[in-house]
This record gives C-alpha cells, sequence and structure tokens, in this order.
C-alpha cells in the first residue's frame, strides 16, 4: 500500500478572472473547495461573488459576453478544458438560484427531471425511489408525499427551494452551488435551509454565496471575502468572524460599509 | 347651402370664437393671483367647442330627417292627390320626382312625376335653409354662451378635457357598434333565410348544390357540412400541419439558438410574410403549387387528378399563416423567465433538452392561443381558396382530391346573376353567420388563455 497523500481539493481554482466585455467583474481569485465543508463567500452586492461561483459549473456559458480565464479543476480536471463535457460537469456540480425556480411541471416532475435526462433510473420503481429519497433529504418528502402530482410552482417559496434543492441533489451531484439560496425567503423558510445545508454537509461539497454574515457563520466551516472582484481574505469561518487579517474584511463584518 | 360649404362656415366661426375667447382671457384681470386655472388656449378650446359641436351634431341628424320631412310635405301638397295609393307605385313616381328636381330635362320621367318635381324641389330648399337657419343659429347661440361663461376663475381646462375624453370614447365606440352592426346585419338576413330553410338541414345536410335548387325544399340542397368539412380541413389540418411545425420550429430556432445579428434580419423577413397581399399567395397557389400537387397525383396513379386540391390551398396557406404562429411563439417563449431555463441547464440538460421539456411547455399555453388564432384567420381566408380550391363542395379525407370552403362558396353565392332574397342568396349570409360566429369563439377562447397564461408568470 502506497502511502496516502494528502487528500485532494473536491475543486481548486487558480488565477481566475472573469471579464463581461471590458468589464473586469472577478479578478485573479485562487481558492480551493473541500467535500466535507462548507465554504461561503461573502461580500457587498457587485463584488463578484455570484459571478465567480457561476464559473464552477460554467453557467457562464450562457451569457455570450462572459469571458473566463485561469483554471478551475473538479478532481484535478480541467473543467474549461476541451475535454470536458458541460452536461457531465452539471451533473457532478449541481446548483440551486437565489430564487427558487421549480418548473412549472408537477412536484415529482420537477424531481424526476434530472435523472430522466441523465438516464439514471433504470425503471420507475427506480425513478420513484430516487424521488422519494430526494425529497427526504431535502426535508421536503412529509410534506408534500400526498400530493407529488400537484404543481411544483404551488408550493410556498421555501417549500419551492427546498424542491430545487431536491432537485439538484436528484442526479446525486458531488458538489452543490448555492447562490444566496435564502434571500428571497421569510425567516422561518430560511431557518429551514440552513438546517438542511447542516444534513447535507459531508455527502456533498458546498459552496454557498450569501450576503448575510450571520448566515456565513452559522452554516460553513469556511469563509472567502470578496471585494470589488477581488479575493479579500479566504479562511477558517471563525477566524475570519472574530480574527480577520485584512483591514477590509473587518471593517465588512462590523457593519461599516457594504 | 350645401352641408360641405356650411361646415366650413360654422369651422370658420368656430375659428373666430377661439380666437376671441383667448384674446378675452389674455386680458384677464388677475387680480393678484399669479396663476389662472386655465392657459388662454384652454378658454379658446372651449369657445370653438361650443361653437362648432352643437351644429355640426344637428347637422348630422338634420340631414338623417330632413329627407323624411320633405317626402311629407310632397305628400300632403295638392298635386300629390293623383298618386296611386299603391306604395310601391307611389314610391316609384316620387323616385322619379326627385331625379327630375335634380334634372329638369328628363323627359322620359312620368307625367305625374313631373308635376311633383317642383314641389319636391321647393320642400327640398325650404328644409335646406331652416337646417342652415338653425345651424347658424345654434352656433350663435353656442358661441354666446360660452363666451359669457368665461371668466378669470373658469375652469376652461377641465371642460375641454372632458370634451376630449367623450371624443376619444366615441371613436372607440365606433368600431366596436361597427361590429355590432355588421352582427345585426348577418343576423337580420339569417333569420329570414331561416324561416325558407329549417336551420338543422342547413348545419346538418350533407348535400349542397346551390345552383340546382328545388324551389319545393331548397334546404334539400343547401346542407353546409361539405363546406364545413372543407373549410376545417383546408384551413385548420392541412394549413397548420405546415404552420404549426414551422413557425414553432422558427420560433425556437430564433429565440434560442440564433445570434443577434441573425434575429435582426430573420425576424423581419418572416413577419414580412404576413404583409403580403393574400391575392399574391393566391397566384402562387394557382400557379406554382397547384399544378406541382397535380403532378403528384398523377404521380401517385390518379391520371384524372384536378388542379383544384385541398393540398394546393391547404399548403399556401400554411406558409401565409407561418408568421402568426412563430411571432405568438416567440413572444411567449422569450417571456418564459431566464430563471426555468438556467434551472434546466444547471441541471446538466442540452440546449434541445431544455427546449422541448421546460420552455415548450411553460409557453405551450400562449402557443395554443397563437395557433387558435391562426386557425381563425385561416378559416376565414378567402382569396387562396378562390383561386386555388374548387367548387365542388366534397366530403373527402384525400387531400389531393378538390373542396370547397365556407368564404369560396359565400363569393360564388353572391356573385353573377343573384336575386336578394333567393334562398341561394340569403344562404351566403347564413354561412357568413357561421364563419362569424366560429371566428369569435376562437378568439374569445385564445384571448382568455393567453391572459390565464399571463397571469401565471406576473
Amino acid at each position: 500500500m502506497t502511502v496516502a497523500s494528502p487528500a485532494p481539493h473536491k475543486m481548486s481554482a487558480r488565477g481566475v478572472s472573469v471579464s463581461y466585455g471590458d468589464k473586469q467583474a472577478v479578478k485573479d481569485v485562487s481558492i480551493d473547495v473541500d467535500m466535507d465543508k462548507v465554504t461561503a463567500f461573502i461580500g457587498p452586492s457587485g463584488c463578484g461573488k455570484s459571478t465567480f461561483l457561476r464559473t464552477f459549473n460554467r453557467m457562464n456559458d450562457t451569457i455570450a459576453s462572459a469571458r473566463v480565464t485561469g483554471e478551475i479543476t473538479l478532481d484535478g480536471e480541467d473543467i474549461y478544458s476541451p475535454d470536458m463535457d458541460v452536461v457531465q460537469l452539471r451533473a457532478r456540480v449541481g446548483m440551486v438560484f437565489q430564487k427558487p425556480n421549480p418548473f412549472p411541471k408537477s412536484i415529482f416532475e420537477n424531481v424526476a427531471y434530472g435523472p430522466r435526462i441523465h438516464g439514471l433510473a433504470s425503471s420507475k420503481t427506480d425513478l420513484e425511489g430516487i424521488v422519494e429519497r430526494s425529497l427526504k433529504r431535502a426535508g421536503l418528502w412529509d410534506e408534500v408525499k400526498d400530493r407529488l402530482s400537484d404543481s411544483g410552482t404551488a408550493l410556498s417559496g421555501g417549500q419551492q427551494q427546498r424542491l430545487c434543492i431536491a432537485r439538484a441533489i436528484a442526479v446525486d451531484p458531488e458538489v452543490i452551488l448555492m447562490d444566496e439560496p435564502a434571500s428571497a425567503l421569510d425567516p422561518i423558510a430560511t431557518a429551514k435551509i440552513e438546517e438542511l445545508i447542516h444534513e447535507l454537509r459531508g455527502r456533498y461539497a458546498i459552496v454557498i454565496v450569501t450576503h448575510n454574515m450571520q448566515q456565513a457563520a452559522r452554516v460553513s466551516q469556511r469563509t472567502a471575502f470578496f471585494h470589488l472582484g477581488q479575493l479579500v481574505e479566504y479562511g477558517e469561518t471563525d477566524n475570519i468572524f472574530t480574527a480577520p487579517r485584512e483591514e477590509r474584511t473587518k471593517d465588512y463584518i462590523t457593519g461599516r460599509y457594504g | 347651402m350645401n352641408p360641405f360649404a356650411l361646415s366650413f362656415v360654422i369651422l370658420g366661426l368656430g375659428l373666430i370664437g377661439w380666437l376671441t375667447a383667448r384674446a378675452r382671457a389674455l386680458r384677464f384681470d388677475r387680480g393678484g393671483a399669479k396663476r389662472l386655472h386655465s392657459l388662454p388656449a384652454q378658454h379658446g378650446w372651449f369657445v370653438a367647442m361650443w361653437t362648432v359641436l352643437p351644429p355640426l351634431l344637428f347637422l348630422v341628424v338634420w340631414s338623417a330627417v330632413s329627407p323624411g320631412l320633405v317626402r311629407q310635405t310632397v305628400l300632403q301638397s295638392p298635386t300629390a292627390a293623383g298618386l296611386s295609393d299603391f306604395a310601391f307605385e307611389r314610391d316609384s313616381v316620387l323616385a322619379q320626382a326627385r331625379e327630375v328636381a335634380k334634372n329638369p330635362y328628363d323627359t322620359e320621367a312620368d307625367p305625374l312625376a313631373r308635376q311633383l318635381a317642383p314641389v319636391v324641389r321647393a320642400a327640398r330648399n325650404r328644409y335646406a335653409w331652416t337646417g342652415t337657419a338653425a345651424a347658424a343659429l345654434l352656433a350663435f347661440a353656442g358661441a354666446a354662451f360660452a363666451l359669457s361663461r368665461i371668466r378669470p376663475d373658469f375652469r376652461a381646462r377641465s371642460k375641454v378635457e372632458r370634451t376630449l375624453m367623450m371624443g376619444l370614447l366615441v371613436a372607440s365606440l365606433i368600431a366596436i357598434f361597427t361590429t355590432i352592426g355588421i352582427f345585426a346585419s348577418l343576423f337580420w338576413e339569417s333569420t329570414r333565410f331561416f324561416s325558407q330553410v329549417p336551420i338543422t338541414q342547413f348545419l346538418f345536410g350533407t348535400h349542397w348544390s346551390p345552383q340546382v335548387i328545388d324551389a319545393k325544399d331548397p334546404g334539400a340542397s343547401l346542407g353546409a357540412v361539405p363546406l364545413f368539412w372543407g373549410t376545417f380541413f383546408i384551413g385548420a389540418v392541412i394549413a397548420m400541419l405546415v404552420a404549426i411545425p414551422f413557425g414553432l420550429m422558427s420560433a425556437v430556432y430564433l429565440t434560442q439558438y440564433a445570434s443577434a445579428t441573425t434575429r435582426r434580419w430573420m425576424k423581419p423577413t418572416l413577419e414580412m410574410l404576413a404583409g403580403v397581399p393574400t391575392v399574391v399567395y393566391g397566384y402562387f397557389a394557382a400557379l406554382t403549387v397547384a399544378p406541382a400537387v397535380r403532378k403528384l397525383a398523377v404521380l401517385l396513379g390518379d391520371p384524372f387528378a384536378s388542379s383544384e386540391s385541398a393540398l394546393a390551398a391547404g399548403l399556401v396557406m400554411g406558409v401565409m399563416i407561418i408568421p402568426f404562429v412563430s411571432s405568438m411563439a416567440d413572444d411567449s417563449l422569450a417571456a418564459v423567465p431566464t430563471a426555468m431555463r438556467d434551472g434546466s441547464l444547471a441541471m446538466g440538460a442540452t440546449t434541445s433538452e431544455t427546449i422541448s421539456r421546460v420552455l415548450v411547455p411553460a409557453a405551450l399555453p400562449g402557443v395554443v392561443a397563437g395557433v387558435l388564432l391562426a386557425v381563425s384567420r385561416a378559416i376565414g381566408e378567402t382569396m387562396i381558396v378562390v383561386m386555388a380550391a374548387s367548387g365542388a363542395a366534397t366530403i373527402t379525407l384525400n387531400p389531393l382530391q378538390s373542396a370547397t370552403t365556407v368564404t369560396k362558396q359565400i363569393v360564388d353565392l353572391l356573385t353573377g346573376e343573384a336575386e336578394f332574397d333567393s334562398p341561394k342568396t340569403l344562404a351566403a349570409f347564413a354561412l357568413g353567420l357561421t364563419l362569424f360566429v366560429i371566428t369569435l369563439l376562437l378568439n374569445i377562447v385564445a384571448l382568455r388563455v393567453v391572459k390565464k397564461y399571463r397571469e401565471a408568470y406576473e
């Protein structure tokens, strides 16, 4: 047996910059994301944290003017290399958006969408199993098990967002990106989402963008602070919030701006 | 004075009223107030409206009423004693008298009419002058009344705005009343038809041959089912088989795949199809497509195939409808939130999976509404079928055979020699009414679907 090498990072970004036309939104950011950790990106609006998050599953590809430079790897593989199939990448790196966006289909069909397009279920029973398991993991099963054929858009905002998380889980991704997942929800729904993030940790590498610093402190183990497109500071959440190294981080978390 | 010149005079009076009122308003003693409620020009408009509108409205009413008054006067004159009691003959003589009054050198007229002519002329003159005088009086009275109300604190602005609002309301009501009028006249003529032919025979009869009508049982050859079938077959089946896939696919391409540059020239070009006059499509159908379809039919083993096939008319109609379907589908696809698209792409769906599984289903109500509107347009379309479809009313499923439509038959029934109270001619109105009702229902359903769908995303 060989000596175990230090655990490689699940995803790594090296010198990543993103620009829209002439405007540079993210400047030279390097960061690592690990399997059993929740990583939070914080910073004032327009600091590039969401843009940067979208480079992790190449969602910036859908914006014609966006250009990404630098290197991002998933299990050591460059996700921007021509060999990387974007469909497979997104199956491995799922995403939950700021505003809940269930499809105008039934609850069941929303969760079954991913398994269907990726051919994950071999039979109807199999598919039902995946849907049930995903809804359970997303903490939504008990609320919807009797009305799986109702429209997903008829649920409350918080339930819709958990449905979107269930939908993302259903394709069994390795990484889940969450772009301000609770910013459109009320405090109770937000608490449920945060609780859910706790439960999902360990099974998936989770990256969450938030403008709510208490939320970052509550759910994450690592925090990255962005300002004006640059990564100002990145480290253990406890350290960032109690002993920030950078003046700008300190100003932001003490509420001096942002 | 002729009404045209009179209107000009009234407008002139209105202008004078405007200028007077404005001049007076400009000289108002402001009494320390910095601003008056209304601008001088608004006082002017107030007076101009009072000067112009009452006499013009009066003239409109008068021109409708005065012929009746002239007739009354003429009938009461001693010369009219010699008129026949028989209404038809009396009206004929009166009509001739009116002609002679205009043109005294008409020597072929009835002698009594020639005697009546001076009476007609005198009565006409009298009422014309009465009308003119009344209009002038109204103009001056209106102007005087309005001018008397003009004071610094008078709220002319509100009055003018109100009148403008009423004018706009009338303008919008005209379209509505015209629709009601069309419907009423169609309905009236149709009831005359249905008094001669039972409605069930017309709606469910399967034999249509208006050229040979048995006077005892006109309904037997006026069964409209073959026409309804032909209309449905050409407009709602063949045309839609062309228009729906091509319209939908072009909308998908334009919204999801095309670059901004491509879209910029391709969309207007496609929409130009909607601007081509339908008679041009008619040529195209009759001269290009129909012979080609006939050749196909011959190849398929029918040496006597007609060149007037349902397929030729339906194909061209379908092409004509493409822009309707495409632009409605385009709008509905564009209205699906980007979040749907992103959500699907982030799941690892390809663009085509995203379109077929998320975007098109989400846009479906809008697409359906577009298709309904397109169908209602297709079944009301006339020129293409007049030029390319045949007059033979057959019920067939074979697109290479000839078929006819409701619109084509209406044209056939109303052209050429026709009496306006025969069942044959009246049948055209009944067909028109049926078509009107069907397209109206399609439009209502389509608009409801669109409305419901809009609510879902707002």
